[in-house]
């Protein structure tokens, strides 16, 4: 292949690295734009009983302070997700009753940062405060509720139940689990918990609106979703979709966070209601504080199995806590155990159940991994433990019942695995991290021992039957081709990689391909770039979208040559009469398209799969183990990736690696800790530490593809099954150096060197 | 108060806020490259040289530049697009809004020691977060760029 499976540079790479103004705030006009901010609340649950505006609308240069009194009553989601959304209607713009530490309760919009924090400031607020309700634990039937209010509304059946604090909760399995474990030799259990982590993508939330000359609200945002982010500002401003335009320039990280509504709503309000330009740029304190971060889970998981060391029943619980609304809170508990238990193919049994509760702390969102992060760390963390219970080497035990291609996954809805080189990966990992050698552990012989410890993980490749990917191509005179994308490129690469397929289809240079995306007034209809979606759901749709082309380009080509289509040929750069031997060539198809034309050389071709097919990997850990500090140092961090058919190499290797960094931070640094006022510690990047170069040690990546019959040119995801892999690895590694099993998030020094103490 | 402060080989005389910060009064004057990603002194991306030597523009006073030389990425495109080239052949500038203040602190580290090992590579790019990359790509990039420049340069 001339143009898949190339490491060719991104699009928009030199632009980049030159510093080029790209993203959201380089590119607007700062001149008579309303600098947009919002007043938190102090308190964790209260009532606004009054706000005192007076004083602060006569602060120079405020445009308008707007209050729950102001804005429309009707309740919406914030979560971008395809209509009708499984997250709860249970957010306004500005709610009276405020929920959380940082829920907004006034908007001011002035002409100078200045002003607006002025009037920030002598706003006066008088609450009526509430007890609130922090200890997920406790939330289901507590007699504090998160969401009393009527107007609260579940669209989807997802067991939500406002008068429960229930944002969702089921259950599903295979078999019966109860006999199956009380017949296993063993059965190990344990709870697992992991923190509402924070994507802290470097460029935090931020919005830019203005009016049109037809009078609509254009939106400029930093988001992956810009489809969703049109109906959401519609739901919320209660005006016709018509009345909205949503783009999106270069994205300065998303991870996730960007695939709910987080910043837009406000610019939008104060738009729409002053009909001049206005702008909301997040501090790095609000994006820690108000954002959309991983959910917190306590994941309870039973393993039984035999002393051979065959697993034959997995039971999984998990408590989600949603915070104080329910974005992706019914759908990220699902990939708890959708995306765990199926490593183990097909146990006798299986069972997995949850609750997903309300409570007074920031609402959580969609963070790469979206559930399943979570679920593999409890289940893969279990099944290390039964592995030390068995005295078994985990590799061994995942050599016995890990999931192979051709199996049916009960526990994954049923789909077979059509592609799946997971045994290849754990056998190359074992191998570059030389597994034999050093597992368990080896002392230094200087207070540090260095151990190894390893994880498999799981995801899959968009959301079956529901997402939908589209791409439009048209050719241009002189023979060079647009693509318009809905999918949006947040520095993943995706322009170029989809790019790389339009080339490898047409028989053509992936140059001669531009790309252009997104903006709901101009691309097809794409439900966004997240549930690793894009190169697998769109890459499918940019594939049928140039294959119609290219019968466009022939039919026209034959036309020009007086020969009929069937006798026609072409090969990417000509079309070819097999009865004359005369040919035409693209520039002079592009050319003539124009003129005296009647068939336009433009396909749009719509995708959406009825499976997700998962990508596989494995991981592998090495760290150095100080015995007196507790402190972890990453030595080496192995992985190999199954994600079918490798588009560009360059791409993936660097979002593994990414991905496994920020996974590294998850399990040893990245904290979240609230008072218990509800107050949350970690609010900017000197508390919430995510990895530095100096943190990451040495992480080596490589692949063994499959192929998969269903994607593009044998293509699955990879986007965010390399976050899965680092805590449950790095869990066992901290194990067998100090032979203590830390089941809570992250792995601090801290908490090493009192396990050590009290040895 | 009045300053002047020659940003990119420009001579800029302005009236401002005493209080203003350097990284604002930048781009508000066009240099676009100049991030911020945090508001603790923590993630780098704000990285400009202040007569040669980087500074984290967000914890400098405009005042502080006052009759002096400020860099920003805008006026080193020529060393940005050299060494650039070798994170762009790794896929490593991701999202790229860590770039800016990573492509300054690296030329930094070069100006000021033209062959550092690993070692010294990541200890003075310590303070340049990115939550993209994983820093190993970056990392390649580096190297493969001093190993070009090694060879001899054309
Ligand atoms: S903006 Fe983060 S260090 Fe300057
Ligand atoms: S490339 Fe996105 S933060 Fe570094």
């Amino acid at each position: 292949m001339r143009a898949v499976n190339q490491p060719v540079r991104k699009k928009d790479a030199m632009s980049l690295v030159t510093g080029k103004p790209v993203y959201m705030d380089d590119v607007i006009n700062h001149e008579n734009c309303l600098i947009v901010k919002v007043l938190r609340s102090p308190h964790a649950n209260a009532i606004v009983e009054s706000v005192q505006k007076a004083a602060a609308e006569k602060v120079p240069g405020i445009e308008a302070i707007y209050t729950w009194e102001d804005v429309p009553g009707q309740r919406f989601t914030m979560a971008g997700q395809t209509y009708p959304e499984p997250s709860p209607y249970d957010r306004l713009i500005l709610d009276r009753h405020v929920r959380y530490i940082g829920d907004p309760v006034a908007i001011v919009a002035g002409d100078s940062e200045k002003a607006v924090d002025k009037a920030l400031k002598i706003l006066k607020v008088n609450y009526q405060v509430l007890e609130p309700l922090l200890d997920f634990r406790a939330a289901k039937d507590n007699k504090i509720l998160v969401h009393p209010e009527d107007s609260w509304k579940s669209l989807c059946p997802v067991g939500a139940d406002n008068q429960r604090n229930l944002c969702a909760s089921g259950e599903s399995g295979d078999g019966d689990i109860e006999a199956v474990l009380a017949d296993c030799d063993i059965v190990v259990e344990n709870t697992y918990h992991t923190k509402a982590c924070q994507q802290a993508m470097m460029e935090t939330f931020r919005t830019y609106c203005s009016i049109d000359a037809y009078g609509r609200l254009n939106v400029l945002s930093s988001t992956q979703i810009v489809f969703h982010v049109r109906r959401i500002l519609s739901n919320a401003l209660g005006i016709p979709k018509s009345m909205i335009r949503v783009a999106k320039p270069r994205i300065g990280g998303g991870f996730g966070a960007k695939q709910s509504v987080v910043a837009e709503v406000f610019p939008a309000f104060v738009t729409w209601m002053t009909k001049k330009p206005s702008r909301m740029i997040y501090t790095r304190r609000e994006s820690q504080i108000a954002s959309s971060p991983r959910h917190e889970m306590e994941v309870s998981v039973r393993i039984g199995a035999m002393k051979d060391g065959r697993i034959r029943g997995i039971d999984v619980y998990t408590l989600s806590n949603t915070g104080a609304y329910g974005e992706h809170g019914p759908t990220t508990v699902g990939l708890s155990g959708h995306k765990s238990i199926p490593l183990y193919g097909t146990p006798e049994a299986h069972r997995f159940r949850y609750d997903v509760v309300y409570t007074n702390v920031m609402s959580a969102g969609a963070y790469r991994g979206y559930g399943a992060t979570q679920g593999i760390f409890a289940v893969e963390s279990a099944v290390n433990e039964l592995a030390a219970k068995l005295n078994m080497d985990p590799v061994v035990l995942r050599e016995k019942n890990m999931v192979r291609e051709g199996q049916i996954m009960p526990a994954y809805y049923g789909e077979k695995t059509n592609s799946c080189a997971l045994d290849r990966c754990v056998e190359r990992a074992k191998q570059m991290i030389g597994w034999d050698n050093k597992y368990p552990c080896r002392d230094m012989g200087n207070g540090k021992v260095r151990s190894v410890g390893m994880a498999m993980a799981m995801q899959g490749s968009g959301i079956s039957g529901v997402d939908v990917g589209s791409a439009t191509i048209k050719m241009n005179e002189e023979g060079y081709y647009t693509m318009i994308i809905g999918a949006a490129d947040m520095g993943t690469g995706c322009d170029t990689i989809l790019a790389q397929m339009a080339a490898e289809c047409l028989d053509c240079p992936v140059d001669a391909i531009t790309v252009f995306g997104a903006d709901t007034d101009a691309s097809p209809y794409d439900s966004g770039s997240y549930a690793s979606s894009t190169t697998y759901v769109t890459g499918k749709a940019v594939e049928k979208a140039c294959e119609k082309l290219r019968e466009k380009i022939l039919a026209k080509g034959a036309e020009l040559l007086n020969c009929g289509p069937g006798e026609a040929e072409f090969d990417g750069e000509r079309v070819f009469c097999a009865a004359t031997g005369d040919s035409v060539d693209l520039k002079t198809i592009g050319t003539s398209a124009m003129n005296g034309n009647r068939t336009a050389l433009e396909v749009t071709e719509t995708n959406s799969s009825p499976v997700s097919p998962p990508p596989f990997m494995c991981g592998m850990a090495e760290i150095e183990q100080d015995k007196e500090t507790g402190q972890v140092e990453l030595v080496d961090y192995v992985a190999v990736v199954d994600c079918g058919t490798v588009v560009n190499p360059n791409l993936a290797r660097v979002q593994t690696e990414g991905g496994i960094a920020q996974g590294i931070g998850m399990a040893l640094f990245e904290n979240i800790q609230y008072s218990d006022k509800g107050h949350l510690f970690e609010n900017t990047l000197m508390q919430y530490k995510i990895p530095t170069r100096l943190d990451v040690g040495k992480i080596r990546v490589e692949f063994e593809s499959s192929y998969e019959p269903t994607g593009p040119f044998g293509a699955k995801s990879i986007g965010e099954i390399v976050i899965n892999t680092p805590s449950p690895a790095i869990a066992q590694a901290v194990y067998n150096a100090t032979g203590h099993w830390f089941r809570e998030l992250p792995i601090t020094a801290e908490k090493i060197a009192m396990a050590l103490a009290d040895d | 108060m009045k300053v002047t402060v020659t940003v990119n080989g420009r001579k800029i005389q302005e009236e401002i806020d005493a209080d203003l910060l350097l990284i604002d009064f930048l781009r508000n004057h066009g240099c676009m490259s100049v991030k911020r990603g945090c508001d603790t002194s923590n993630c780098g991306l704000c990285t400009v040289m202040l007569d040669g030597k980087p500074v984290l523009s967000c914890s400098v006073l405009t005042a502080r530049a006052d009759g002096h030389k400020v860099e920003t990425l805008e006026g080193l495109q020529a060393e940005a697009e050299e060494f650039g080239a070798f994170i762009a052949d790794q896929g490593a500038e991701q999202c790229g809004f860590c770039n800016p203040g990573f492509m300054m602190n690296a030329l930094a580290l070069f100006r000021e020691n033209p062959e550092p090992d690993v070692e010294e590579i990541k200890e003075y790019l310590a303070g340049n977060l990115c939550r993209c990359s994983g820093y190993e790509g970056q990392l390649r990039g580096i190297l493969n760029f001093l190993a070009w420049k090694k060879e001899g340069r054309p």
